[in-house]
């Protein structure tokens, strides 16, 4: 048997066109039709070598593939690897398995040695002949490729240990970094595909429904809508043809969980969609994903030939009367396109702009059907819900927001990556446990969170609970989950600024509020970070703020002045610093900035004139230099250069 | 299919023409099929010239007038002859608190181009990107479907000059 997913023997009659109703559980626990301890060893042959487990002959190498290793060169290391294990006459004991992203995304390569969960970072092809030699061979430690840990500089052996993932709670991510996504049968071993059997032959889709309610399952795109209610809306929408989407229109800047999940386990968001393709009575879906992951769209249209090949998508799904077929759509490049209707309108293959709800999409929407859309984090809850049950996901997070969340972490501080919490872990916990802190040993000066639709959170506020209402009231709010962190010299005029910019261009010109507000904002904004403040530019940008939230047409408009009304509300002393003192508090805004050479520490060695693109910078060898300021261009340049700390920023 | 073009010189045998064709029979019959044969479109010619338009709006039976209304709503989508590397800079959250902005800028200068511009060689044409999804490297730049990370603008040079 080379593969989990073929017959034991010609006794297995499971074809897409002749589905047997055990067919998954067959795959791990069979034969279940037939008596024959032959065919037994066989599926617990194959299976031990699919699931490395500890005490195992094999050993098991995990390599990171997700968009961040590969950019730092892990397919070389595969490569390498591939090579180095036949010259040294292993491959037969060590099992390389090409994963998704393992989320820390810092460190990558990543390479992880199984089943002891050896933990090397930053892997080089260099290496590869040594770890090898090393680790595969002898069972030693390669102790210079171990993560470091950047506080104590301590070396950590295995993931397990390092702080970035022993806070974490891995239920969505729990696959990521640990399959092969683009290989079926490591999802089948570890109960993939059982949540939905669960609900397709013991359950009524309205007892999946209350299920999913109980849960407390709340979508994880943004609103924080309860993901049942969505459910029993669509399903009890008349209507013979009804449509389940998927929203991996992922365009939040800073936010990066869907793309790890449909690249390291596209088989879960299928799973998700299935399900609910069943409680409301859905025969088709569509996943939207957006045309910068051609990764993703790669590896979940793998995934999707598959089950359909095993016939786990089809017709007559296991026996059980039900059809569901799945099909992807790329997105053109529009972020509007995260907006629900304006994703149905893209779909369909129009401009997609949003229009007014209601009608919501669970009574009107994909070519005018019922429509259940839900986005990828929300759907690769759902198979575990259904087979650990609602009770144990109630258990996890704060009263009104369960379970866990994916939150990417980015920006200045020490761990970048994806980090999966129980909802209500604090965003202190957050940023400096699971983070590892500031970056450069600098000050922590605000987090933005939930993207161009949320809000910048000052110092104050890191003992806040992160949860849907918690941040709701502060202003801020869960959103997509990005976490971008600030050091103090981010400004925060500027970071306003950045978010409007964005939204700005994305603003699909539909409505007045937003088309016209947000280039009004986006002006004064840019005015006073060139040092053109004007006395009534804050309480205009106010103004200006609240009446676009209250008209615009959808969610982009609504939220698009949040990262400006927080800062006014936690960092108006900057905006202030900028108008009235024409200064730059963080040192970020270069118009604002001034650039001195200190006289007394200057040695004259002259890198500062030769390295200045505009030449604005003269004098004599061994003399203090001077910096023409008229025609500086505030480039910092020469401060970078400058080997002595001679020149200032002011 | 006919031949599209004007002088009437060319054959029928334009390899582009007969994949362009076998895109719009593929999708004629599907509903919202706009979209994908845009995308593929583009993918044979690198760009969307006019007689392509006319083309698709012809053989999928939707105005022109709509087709270029999506054409020019989707970033993806552009009307000019593109460069062989399309080298996109992120400027997203985390690649904007993480110096991004200098290596866009260090990008225009090193190939004397400004954003959304192509270099008269079509070696090159430079865009702005929102955010690629590779934040845990910013600053992130995307040359064709390579990322390549934690960049600084000195690093920059020898990553562009391996794009012919």
């Amino acid at each position: 048997m080379n593969n989990l997913m073929e017959a034991c023997c010609e006794r297995c009659t499971h074809t897409p066109a002749t589905p047997c109703n055990k067919f998954i559980a067959c795959r791990t626990e069979g034969p279940l039709c037939h008596e024959d301890q032959a065919c037994r060893e066989k599926i617990q042959t194959r299976l031990d070598s699919v699931v490395i487990k500890e005490g195992s002959k094999l050993k098991q190498v995990l390599i990171c593939a997700g968009s961040g290793c590969i950019s730092s060169g892990s397919r070389k290391v595969d490569a390498v690897l591939e090579e180095e294990l036949v010259k040294q006459g292993l491959q037969d004991k060590v099992k390389i398995t090409v994963t998704g992203c393992h989320g820390f995304c810092e460190q990558g390569p990543i390479f992880i040695v199984e089943p002891a969960g050896t933990f090397y970072c930053r892997v080089t092809p260099e290496d590869v002949a040594e770890l090898v030699e090393k680790d595969l061979g002898r069972g030693e430690l390669v102790e210079r490729l171990l993560y470091k840990e950047p506080n104590s500089g301590e070396r950590v052996t295995t993931y397990k240990e390092i702080p970035f993932y022993k806070q974490q709670q891995r239920n969505v991510l729990k696959n990521c970094g640990h399959i092969d996504p683009e290989n079926i049968e490591d999802y089948i071993a570890r109960d993939g595909y059982k949540g939905v059997v669960k609900a397709l032959q013991t359950m009524s889709s309205r007892e999946v429904i209350e299920h999913v309610k109980q849960s407390g399952l709340r979508g994880r795109g943004g609103a924080g809508f309860s993901t049942g209610m969505k459910w029993e809306f669509a399903a009890n929408s008349p209507g013979d043809k009804k449509y389940v989407v998927c929203n991996a229109d992922e365009g939040d800047p800073g936010a990066f969980m869907d793309r790890s999940v449909l690249e390291g386990d596209p088989h879960a968001v299928i799973e998700g969609m299935m399900t609910a393709g069943y409680a409301i009575g859905a025969d088709e879906g569509v996943v939207y994903v957006r045309a910068e992951y051609p990764l993703a769209i790669k590896r979940l249209q793998v995934a999707i030939n598959q089950a359909e090949q095993y016939g786990i998508l089809g017709k007559n799904i296991f026996d059980s009367g039900v059809n569901f077929k799945l099909k992807i759509k790329a997105g053109a490049g529009a972020f509007v396109c995260g907006e629900e209707t304006a994703l149905m309108a893209s779909v369909e293959g129009k401009r997609g702009m949003p229009r007014v709800r209601p009608p919501f999409p669970a009574v009107r929407g994909l070519w005018d059907k019922p429509t259940n859309i839900n986005n990828v984090e929300t759907y690769a809850n759902v198979p575990a819900i259904m087979r650990k049950g609602w009770e144990w996901y109630s258990g996890l997070g704060t009263a009104s927001s369960k379970g866990t969340k994916v939150f990417a972490l980015t920006g200045k501080v020490n761990n970048t990556g994806l980090a999966e919490v129980p909802m209500g872990m604090t965003l202190r916990q957050i940023i400096f446990e699971i983070g590892g802190g500031i970056q450069n040993g600098r000050d922590f000066k605000a987090v933005q969170i939930g993207g161009p639709s949320g809000g910048c959170l000052p110092k104050e506020m890191l003992d806040l609970s992160v949860d849907y209402d918690s941040l709701i009231k502060v202003g801020a709010m869960v959103g997509s989950g990005g976490l971008v962190v600030m050091d103090e010299t981010t400004c925060m005029v500027d970071i306003a600024r950045f978010f409007l910019n964005f939204t700005q261009k994305e603003s699909c010109g539909k409505c007045t509020p937003c088309r016209e507000g947000t280039k009004r904002m986006l002006e004064i904004l840019t005015r006073i970070t060139k040092g053109e403040g004007k006395e009534g530019d804050i309480e205009t940008l106010e103004r200006l703020a609240k009446n676009i939230r209250a008209t615009s047409l959808c969610g982009l408009g609504q939220t698009a002045p949040n990262p400006i009304l927080t800062a006014l509300k936690y960092f108006r002393h900057e905006y202030e610093a900028h108008i009235h003192d024409k200064k730059c508090p963080a040192g970020a805004c270069s118009a604002l900035l001034t650039y001195k050479i200190d006289e007394e520490k200057c040695k004259g060695c002259s890198v500062c004139a030769k390295a200045c693109p505009v030449n604005c910078i003269s004098g004599e060898v061994k003399k203090p230099y001077t910096i023409n300021e008229a025609e500086c261009i505030k480039c910092g340049t020469c401060m970078e250069k400058c080997k002595f700390g001679a020149i200032a920023r002011g | 299919m006919s031949c599209q073009c004007a002088q009437g010189t060319c054959t029928k045998s334009d390899p582009k023409q007969v994949k362009l064709g076998e895109v719009l029979a593929k999708y004629k019959s599907q509903k919202g099929a706009l979209i994908p044969v845009l995308q593929e479109s583009q993918d044979i010619y690198g760009y969307l010239p006019a007689e392509v338009l006319r083309q698709i709006s012809t053989e999928l039976k939707i105005p022109l007038s709509k087709v270029y209304g999506v054409v020019t709503f989707y970033a993806q989508f552009h009307l000019k002859p593109r460069g062989r590397n399309i080298v996109r800079v992120c400027l997203g959250t985390a690649c904007h608190v993480r110096g991004g902005a200098k290596i866009l800028e260090t990008i225009q200068k090193e190939l004397g181009i400004s954003d959304g511009e192509t270099t008269k060689d079509l070696r090159y044409t430079l865009e702005s990107i929102a955010c690629i999804g590779a934040c845990g490297l910013a600053p992130v730049i995307m040359i064709n479907e390579d990322t390549h990370g934690r960049l600084t603008p000195d690093k920059l040079g020898a990553i562009l000059a391996q794009y012919e």
